[in-house]
């Protein structure tokens, strides 16, 4: 806790609790407690937390746990949309509106892992280079690492490090796949959905029933040809949707020129509206009910799959099993109730050693 | 060209050949390797014959040299009556140093001057902004203000000389300088030629010295080419560069392709700003790389004058012949240069001149060996002017015009190469111009594609690239290169200093808010320009009340 | 999920050639990096800045208009005071070989001149990436 974080080297801890920090003589052992550091505001134990998160490193969970009293503070934005729709210019450009109002901004920006070579090319930076010397603007680049949905696997503990370290608000730039972009809701407050003359965006986004995950639509490079005529659309279908299935919010529609900075302020205003209403109607906190509720059962799931999967690839009983359903002797359908009705009756101890 | 019985036998016999002489040394000794192809990668057949050419037309596709479609040529009679300009782009540290290699240069024959300045003049900053510091005289020669002009055109007088200059998002600025300076030595703009690059189209595609967001850039671009059209009718206003394309790995049929692309862009928006094509397009040139595949480097130089002639006469309906003229300078190729064994390099660059002569070029410039290394030597570039005069005046190729005329290899290869840049340009089209694939990252991608792909082939030794995976052998670190002072720097923001406190204060800050209050209408800013560097406004300042009126660009697609 | 080295690919200066720079973080990708590239125009603090938020490995630094004197040291002295000492720090470009030798005292831990096969490249960074 008396530790300047920009003077100390991080170096990796050999184990949970303790880390090896050497000093150039002296080497001393002494715990390097990263809850602290991050609520003290160090980028650098946040760096190496999310890097352990991506990793599913073992290390993370215990200072997760620390943190997560800490958390639910931040604001959340998602952006998302088809590639080449401006997403990154509109995440530089808003994080500046944000900045104007005295606001720390975190911006999580995910681009796709290759399904070949698992390396990835993270390129949102470019466009956001000057926010990095910004002390309260905190940026990572993020892989998908073979996580569908638009995110990370790791996303929504990387906004709770974000939220410890302080941000009040934090953009997630999602990777711009185009259909299966719609985790995004699960932990965004508000998702702005933007789309861009000349692409077909807002015929593939209805089809594919993306349009009902935005509370924002941003119609971006408005100075474009056909820009009016897309906002017309969009606003048409909202409309309509207004009448068949009334609801207590409709979606505001902003037209902006990212690269030429119009139209940002109107659109942090009206992301603003759209967290006054959840806040005034209560939805903020259903919301957040949900999503706590979804994120419990997913982690349960997660670790629970991982301690059955680990088991069964231990002892070989996961190839055999697959074995003998190519060969016709069995099928999954029943090893599956098998496998889990084992699981469930064994004892504690037991599956620990298994 | 050929009639038809001609040709059937030509087929009879040809196969006649596939099927005896060359089946059975091809079961003897099976060749090299199972694919050719050229350095951009366009494959290679055995043997060429009448029957890969015979729909040339030849009234139609080559004409004569000076007549539609340009094919062979621009002029009449080409280097019989001058040889191509020599003109070696030098500039490094302060003014005063690049003058005295401007007068080395034209006191050993160079017949016209090209400018190279450091980055942060091409990026508009002073030189002593922090976004400067360590570049100050660098790759080019530090010019802040008039005053360094002055010193840089010392004893040069700019009616006798043209002067070729490497700037583009402030090219206003800097040709503003340049007339304030034929103002100073009372030459009368109609006398003063020479060119600016001023394509800000290929910075964002390649080059990274962009300052301004696409639109407001264009429109300095324009506002400069409609100025000259008027005023200063021998300037070049455009240099549509392809140059940096093929640099950062593109094919040659791509770097055509894409910069007939942006061409065609800069045509459409001074058509759109009220210009006449025929009175601005006769001063539309171009800027092209030469790698050392000769015979692909003189396909390439045909094909884009026949399509570029007829994207004019049909596109733009332009009547006046010279608007339909592809005039281009050359430079030989920066990445063809290896640092290992240097000296290669000597020959690569005498290739690559051969192929600019056999190709027709307007002007050259040659790389120094040693530029994979440094900045080039004064031997280095003593070299690479003799390479140019050794093939003005002794190869023979500057005695006949376009002597591969005819070749069956260079005529299929001229017609494949035109129809990919008529697929790429019908593609832009498609994307709705070049703006659009810029700005969707196309034409980027495409380029990375091929870099990639050439470098694959170089890892994998599928192309030899002597002294580098081939032929490689030890060396001693090479010795004598040539280093900038880095005291430069600190001069030149010492010297700004004094000039900042010594200019009439009132006179410069009246001038920036005349350039301020134009720039925001639609009014041609250029004569605002030439009273601010006047009134001793910097490159800087200058670029400033623009990048507060229009933004700064940042670029948007990665790979 | 396997650990994957993180990889920060700047250019300093103002040089705008980035061919090399963009071909190499392809083909860092292709070898299973995950590489965070920032463009052209970096800050010696711009850069550091990014090393450490993205908690990269490795940061490559891309010259071609004679700056590496001027740009390399700074950069290796900034990520020494972010106590980001165990960054592997690499450059390439147009560096002359006898350039080589004070860049490497100023905190580069390799030197790539031009036409290293990227397969070295790779390799290098490979051997010799820290563990975290």
């Amino acid at each position: 806790m008396s530790q300047q974080p920009d003077s100390t080297p991080l170096l990796p801890p050999p184990a949970r609790l303790a880390a090896i920090v050497g000093c150039e003589r002296n080497e001393i052992i002494m715990e390097y407690d990263y809850a602290t550091q991050i609520l003290e505001g160090s980028p650098r134990a946040a760096a190496r937390l999310i890097s352990w998160l991506e990793d599913e490193d073992e290390r993370a969970y215990e200072w997760m746990a620390k943190l997560y009293p800490h958390t639910g503070n931040a604001y959340i934005i998602g952006i998302t949309g088809s590639p080449g729709a401006g997403k990154s210019t509109l995440t530089d450009k808003l994080a500046r509106q944000i900045r104007k109002s005295g606001l720390k901004v975190g911006i999580i920006a995910v681009d796709p892992s290759s399904p070949f070579t698992g390396g990835a090319l993270l390129g949102d930076r470019v466009r956001m280079s000057e926010l990095s010397m910004d002390p309260d603007i905190y940026i990572r680049s993020m892989a998908t690492r073979g996580f569908l949905g638009g995110m990370s696997k790791a996303t929504g503990d990387v906004v709770r490090v974000l939220d410890a370290l302080g941000k009040d608000v934090i953009i997630i730039e999602t990777v711009g796949v185009g259909q299966d972009e719609v985790d995004i809701i699960g932990i965004a407050d508000t998702t702005c959905l933007v789309l861009v003359p000349g692409l077909g965006d807002a015929i593939q986004s209805m089809k594919a029933g993306i349009m009902e995950i935005a509370d924002v639509f941003v119609i971006n490079k408005a100075d474009k040809m056909g820009a009016d005529q897309l906002c017309a659309e969009v606003c048409g279908r909202l409309d309509m949707d207004a009448h068949i299935k009334p609801s207590d919010w409709t979606p505001l529609v902003r037209s902006t020129v990212g690269v030429e900075d119009i139209g940002i302020l109107e659109l942090w205003e009206a992301i603003e509206l759209h967290r006054k209403f959840l806040e005034d109607s209560g939805k903020f906190q259903e919301k957040r009910r949900q999503r706590t509720y979804q994120e419990t059962l997913r982690m349960i799931h997660a670790e629970l799959f991982k301690a059955v999967r680990d088991a069964l690839q231990v002892n070989g009983r996961l190839d055999r099993a697959v074995e003998d359903i190519l060969e016709g002797k069995r099928d999954p359908y029943s090893l599956m109730h098998k496998i889990v009705s084992e699981w469930l009756s064994i004892p504690q101890a037991q599956k620990e050693a298994s | 060209m050929f009639d038809e019985k001609v040709l059937q036998n030509i087929k009879a016999g040809k196969e006649k050949w596939d099927q005896g002489p060359v089946a059975k040394t091809l079961a003897k000794n099976p060749e090299a390797k199972p694919n050719f192809t050229t350095i951009s990668g366009a494959p290679v057949e055995r043997l060429y014959t009448p029957l890969d050419v015979k729909g040339l037309d030849y009234d139609r596709d080559l004409s004569y040299p000076g007549q539609f479609p340009f094919t062979r040529g621009v002029q009449p009679t080409m280097y019989r009556g001058r040889y191509w300009t020599m003109r070696q782009y030098a500039g490094f540290g302060d003014a005063k140093g690049t003058n005295e290699r401007y007068h080395y240069l034209l006191n050993q024959g160079q017949t016209g001057l090209s400018v190279a300045f450091q980055l942060p003049t091409q990026a508009g900053y002073d030189s002593d902004h922090p976004l400067s510091m360590g570049e100050v005289g660098k790759v080019g020669v530090a010019i802040d203000h008039i005053d360094d002009m002055r010193i840089l055109f010392n004893r040069i007088p700019v009616d006798k000389v043209t002067t070729s200059m490497t700037i583009n998002a402030a090219a206003t600025v800097l040709l503003g300088m340049y007339l304030a300076i034929a103002d100073e030595q009372g030459v009368t703009w109609d006398k003063v030629g020479g060119t600016v690059q001023n394509d800000v189209l290929k910075e964002i595609i390649c080059r990274g010295q962009y300052i301004y967001p696409p639109k407001p850039t264009m429109r300095l671009t324009v506002d400069l080419i409609e100025f000259c059209q008027k005023h200063v009718p021998r300037w070049n206003t455009i240099s549509i560069s392809g140059y940096h394309i093929r640099e950062s790995g593109s094919t040659a049929a791509q770097e055509m392709a894409f910069t007939i692309a942006d061409g065609i862009a800069y045509t459409q928006a001074c058509i759109e700003r009220g210009m006449d094509v025929d009175s601005f397009a006769p001063r539309l040139s171009f800027f092209f790389n030469a790698f050392t595949n000769v015979l692909e480097e003189v396909a390439k130089f045909r094909a884009g004058r026949r399509y570029w002639a007829k994207v004019m006469r049909d596109r733009f309906k332009a009547k006046d012949p010279r608007s339909m003229m592809l005039r281009y300078h050359v430079q030989t190729g920066g990445v063809t240069l290896t640092a290992q064994q240097p000296l290669n390099n000597i020959v690569r660059v005498a290739l690559q001149t051969y192929a600019t002569a056999l190709g027709g070029g307007q002007s050259l410039h040659t790389n120094s060996y040693d530029e994979a290394l440094c900045l080039p030597t004064q031997q280095a570039v003593t070299v690479a002017l003799r390479t140019q005069q050794i093939v003005a005046e002794e190869s023979g190729a500057t005695d006949t015009i376009d002597p591969l005329a005819g070749c069956y290899y260079v005529e299929d290869m001229t017609n494949k190469i035109e129809a990919e840049i008529d697929d790429y340009i019908k593609k832009i089209d498609a994307i709705g111009g070049g703006l659009n694939a810029i700005d969707q990252g196309y034409i980027q991608k495409e380029i990375q594609n091929s870099s990639y792909r050439f470098q694959k082939e170089i890892e994998g030794n599928e192309r030899v690239y002597v002294g580098i995976n081939k032929y490689t052998m030890e060396e001693p670190p090479p010795t004598g290169l040539l280093k900038v002072d880095m005291s430069v720097g600190e001069q030149k923001t010492l010297e700004l200093k004094k000039f900042r406190a010594e200019r009439d204060n009132a006179k410069w800050k009246a001038a920036l808010d005349k350039l301020r209050q134009v720039s925001q209408t639609s009014e041609n800013v250029m004569p605002s320009v030439i009273e601010a560097v006047k009134a001793k406004a910097t490159v800087g300042e200058i670029c400033d009340v623009w990048r507060a009126i229009y933004g700064e660009y940042r670029p948007k697609e990665f790979v | 999920m396997a650990k994957k080295i993180k990889m920060i690919m700047a250019k300093p200066g103002l040089d705008g050639h980035d061919r090399g720079a963009k071909l190499l973080a392809r083909i860092f990708a292709e070898a299973g990096m995950e590489v965070v590239y920032t463009g052209l125009r970096q800050t010696p603090e711009m850069i550091v800045a990014a090393a450490e938020q993205e908690d990269a490995d490795v940061v490559g630094l891309s010259s071609l208009s004679g700056v590496h004197n001027y740009f390399f040291p700074r950069v290796a002295d900034l990520l020494k005071q972010k106590g980001l000492k165990d960054v592997l720090l690499v450059g390439g470009g147009i560096i002359p070989t006898e350039d080589y030798d004070g860049l490497k005292k100023a905190g580069m831990s390799a030197i790539f001149g031009p036409g290293t096969p990227t397969t070295d490249i790779v390799s290098f960074i490979e051997n010799n990436v820290r563990k975290r």
